[in-house]
């Protein structure tokens, strides 16, 4: 089926994964190959929410194909301060740009944007919905450190607000992978999230403890739990520090366990973790201009994914 | 039924929803979008024995033929309804309500965070799954209480 944007990690098959995937690896071999191909192109970057790792790595991904990028800004400069809808916004923008990357605080903003315009729309991230993109770089992580076949992940925080976690455990039922998902009671996979997973016949199980897992995970990935997303700060503080790592958890586990975090981290991995051989999340971070780059060729070149 | 039982008259010219889950002819005609300001006539039982269902509801409206898309909607709180077209006090047409695959702008989505419920110019719009229906924004899911989301008009 014919795809022009990436709303949701669910439409992801694994053969569109792979082909973005290899892209990103001969773009990461030879950057200098694809560094004037799309030197017309505009991306606008429309983040209803704060970003660094994505907004910069869209942004860096686009100018080394060659293009350029037009920032909405933030919200308090931008016309959505006047009352304007998203419709109205994105509508507008795509007069401007070749393609159109969307993080927006509401759950289904990317699906409903790109209803309304006829250029390619990025899910930077829905509220707590998706973050597909995200999922990429991740999947692109995994596969250069320990293969994306035979594999056992630990996918533990915030699994119930978590975006990264929903489009990164609905991406992976396209491989042979064992899913353990690591949380508190109240922070455990959202329904819509568990209903893919089973039609997708995804091995999942769940677990409140790390260490009974520990040991035969391939990957360990560690999300924050958010601040932003928790209606009562007395249940945050409660919960926030329970779910940590440092050097001494990282005993029980296989020296070639990749330790992966979307970050921006706040306390989850102590820093000491940092200079150990299993911390890969400022790797996982830099795969993002790659995988990036691969994305917007695909999207910008064939207009499907 | 005898004459002394009979509850509802016979209708000359509409429709006639039968077999609605006992408790749920409200929800049906929310779902019609029937409130009594059409100046239809409307006749409502409740609550009543039937073999099939334990209790049943029945739903008669006068002057009205329901396209078959109407009625698909029903199906989602009262799956064994038929619907009977009336036209000079005989039924014409006699059908069983089909499960619809998508529902347009007749629910509103639990999940207040959703993008249809930020003002923006969308209809809600959620897919009919095995055991209730989705939203097709943000993947929320409505199992029980379907009747409860039927957005006000």
């Amino acid at each position: 089926m014919r795809q022009d944007h990436l709303i949701t990690a669910t439409q992801l098959s694994r053969a569109d994964i792979e082909a973005v995937l290899d892209r990103a690896a001969e773009i990461d071999a030879d950057p200098g190959a694809v560094a004037d191909r799309y030197r017309e192109a505009v991306l606008a970057l429309c983040f209803f929410e704060p970003s660094t790792r994505t907004k910069m790595s869209f942004e860096t991904a686009i100018k080394r194909l060659g293009g350029s990028t037009t920032d909405m800004g933030t919200v308090e400069s931008s016309s959505v301060k006047k009352g304007e809808s998203l419709a109205d916004t994105v509508r507008v923008v795509e007069g401007y740009a070749d393609a159109l990357v969307l993080r927006h605080p509401s759950e289904g903003a990317a699906k409903m944007a790109a209803e309304f315009v006829d250029v390619p729309v990025i899910n930077a991230g829905d509220g707590a919905g998706q973050h597909p993109s995200q999922t990429l770089l991740d999947l692109y992580t995994i596969r250069e450190n320990v293969g994306l076949d035979d594999l056992s992940i630990g996918i533990m925080g915030d699994l119930k607000y978590g975006r990264t976690v929903h489009s990164l455990a609905e991406a992976l039922t396209n491989f042979d992978v064992r899913q353990h998902f690591i949380s508190p009671e109240s922070l455990k996979l959202p329904r819509s999230v568990r209903f893919d997973l089973h039609n997708s016949g995804a091995q999942l199980r769940e677990h409140t403890d790390l260490e009974e897992v520990l040991p035969e995970l391939d990957v360990l990935y560690v999300t924050r739990i958010q601040r932003e997303r928790f209606p009562d700060e007395t249940e945050y503080e409660q919960i926030a520090g329970e779910y940590q790592i440092d050097a001494d958890t990282l005993e029980l586990a296989d020296d070639d366990l990749a330790v992966m975090h979307p970050l921006p981290r706040v306390d989850e991995i102590d820093p000491a973790v940092d200079s150990l051989s299993q911390a890969t999340y400022f790797e996982q971070a830099h795969n993002g201009v790659p995988v990036r780059m691969a994305l917007l060729d695909v999207l910008l070149s064939e207009g499907e994914l | 039924m005898s004459d002394r039982e009979l509850r509802v008259s016979k209708i000359r010219n509409g429709t006639v929803i039968d077999h609605v889950s006992g408790g749920q002819a409200l929800n049906v005609l929310s779902i019609l979008g029937i409130d009594g300001s059409e100046g239809l006539g409307v006749s409502v039982v409740m609550n009543v024995p039937s073999d099939r269902l334990g209790l049943k509801d029945v739903v008669k409206v006068e002057d009205r033929e329901l396209s078959q898309s109407e009625v698909d909607v029903i199906s989602l709180i009262a799956p064994e309804a038929t619907i009977n077209i009336i036209r000079e006090f005989d039924v014409v047409e006699k059908n069983r309500v089909d499960r619809p695959e998508t529902v347009v702008g007749l629910l509103s989505c639990p999940n207040r965070n959703c993008i249809t419920n930020a003002n923006e110019p969308v209809e809600t719009k959620f897919d009919v799954v095995d055991d209730g229906v989705r939203c097709t924004y943000c993947g929320t899911i409505i199992r029980e209480e379907l009747a409860a989301h039927i957005a006000p008009e």
